[in-house]
Formats: C-alpha cells, structure tokens, sequence
C-alpha cells in the first residue's frame, strides 16, 4: 500500500519535471517559459519530495523534506519574479501575438518610476 | 516490480529527458535571461533527481545535497539577475 502511494508521487513527479522542462523547450516567449518553469517545477519538486518523506517514514527526515519543500515554495517565486523584472528591463522581445503590455511607454526603465499615463499626455501639470 | 525497479526504469529516465530538453533551451536560449531560466529549471530538477535516488537507494544522507542545491540556486539566480540589470545599465549609460 506504501509502494503504491509513493509510486503515484513518483508519477506525478516525474510528470509535472517533464511538462516544466517541456514548456522552456516550446513556448515561443521568455515571460511564458518563465510562468510555465516555476509553477510545473515547483509542483513537481514538491511531488517528489513527499515520496520520499513517505518512503522514509521518519520525523526527522520528514522535518527536513518540509524545510526543503518550505524553501521551494518560498524561493522560486521570488525568482521568477527577479528573472521577469530583470529581462522586462533588458528589452526581451515579447511574443508577436502579445496583445497587451500595460507597462510599455509609462514606466521608466532607467529610473524606476511608474508614470500617470495624463501626466505624458500633458507634461508640466504634474507637481 | 519493486521501487528501485520503477525509479531506475521509468522515472530516472523521464527526468534525464526532461534534463536535456532544457540543456537544449540552455545551449540555444537567444537571451541571457532565458539562459538563466533554463539554469534554474535544471537545479529544481537536480534537486527532484536527488529526492528519488535517495529513494532508489535507501539513503537519507543524499537529502542534505538537496537543501543545499534549493539554497545555492535561489542565490545564483538571484546574483544572475542582480548583474544582468546593472549590466543592462551601464550598457544603456555607454549608448546615451
């Protein structure tokens, strides 16, 4: 009964590994390979982790697998975020079927600041 | 069909595959950044390769390996993008 719950783990696992790596190899857009990575690694990372706390069935290893699978959760993203922001600002080409992109003529990449999008169409009025 | 059995014969081998599909996104990324997301794709896998060869053989030691992978890629990929921006930066300073 064991073997067959962390079979199934394993399963999912392996699975969701393989739809993450899947999606950096086929989406047409980085932002997209970014979202795809993080969401299907963690759950898959997380999958696999369990198996193993079920496999051992000791408190201490289990605490520890938790800290890792904490650690994940917490980390990756933080990461992905970092990786978005920081690749939004280098000019990335975004997908060309892309059809909206907020932040494109009101943020200022260099300084960092979010502009009122009447504050560009009437320069001077702002205080 | 024991656990070692299924690990080595049907697990271990997806993952590789998975490995080299983003060793493939690493080699051709056309940006820097997508270089960096298959980098941190291919720690978490590590890290879930890990998890079951601890499995596979009966080993609890080889789960520290995998606290110390999460903790050394979170920081790579966080020194990765701290550069790529002050990088981008003073290229932007050079072209004014």
């Amino acid at each position: 009964m064991r073997d067959i719950v962390i079979t199934v783990f394993m399963f999912i696992g392996a699975f969701f590994m393989f739809v993450a790596a899947l999606g950096v190899l086929r989406m047409p857009d980085l932002f997209m390979r970014l979202s795809t990575t993080t969401k299907a690694a963690t759950l898959g990372a997380m999958s696999l982790l369990l198996a193993t706390a079920f496999y051992f069935d000791d408190y201490s290893i289990s605490g520890r697998i938790m800290a890792i699978i904490a650690f994940i959760v917490l980390t990756a993203p933080v990461a992905a975020h970092m990786i978005g922001r920081a690749a939004y600002f280098s000019n990335v080409p975004l997908w060309k079927g892309t059809i909206c992109d907020e932040l494109r003529d009101r943020y200022d990449t260099r300084e960092h600041i979010l502009h009122d999008p009447a504050e560009i169409e009437e320069p001077g009025q702002g205080h | 069909m024991n656990l070692p059995f299924i690990i080595h014969y049907f697990i271990l081998p997806v993952l590789s595959l998975a490995m080299l599909c983003s060793f493939i996104r690493l080699v051709r990324g056309p940006s820097l950044p997508d270089r960096v997301v298959a980098l941190d794709l291919m720690a978490t896998l590590v890290i879930g390769i890990v998890a079951v060869y601890s499995i596979a053989t009966g080993r609890s030691a080889y789960l520290d390996v995998a606290i110390i992978l999460a903790l050394i890629a979170f920081l790579g990929t966080v020194a990765f993008t701290y550069y790529l921006q002050r990088g981008n930066n003073q290229q932007r300073d050079k072209n004014q």
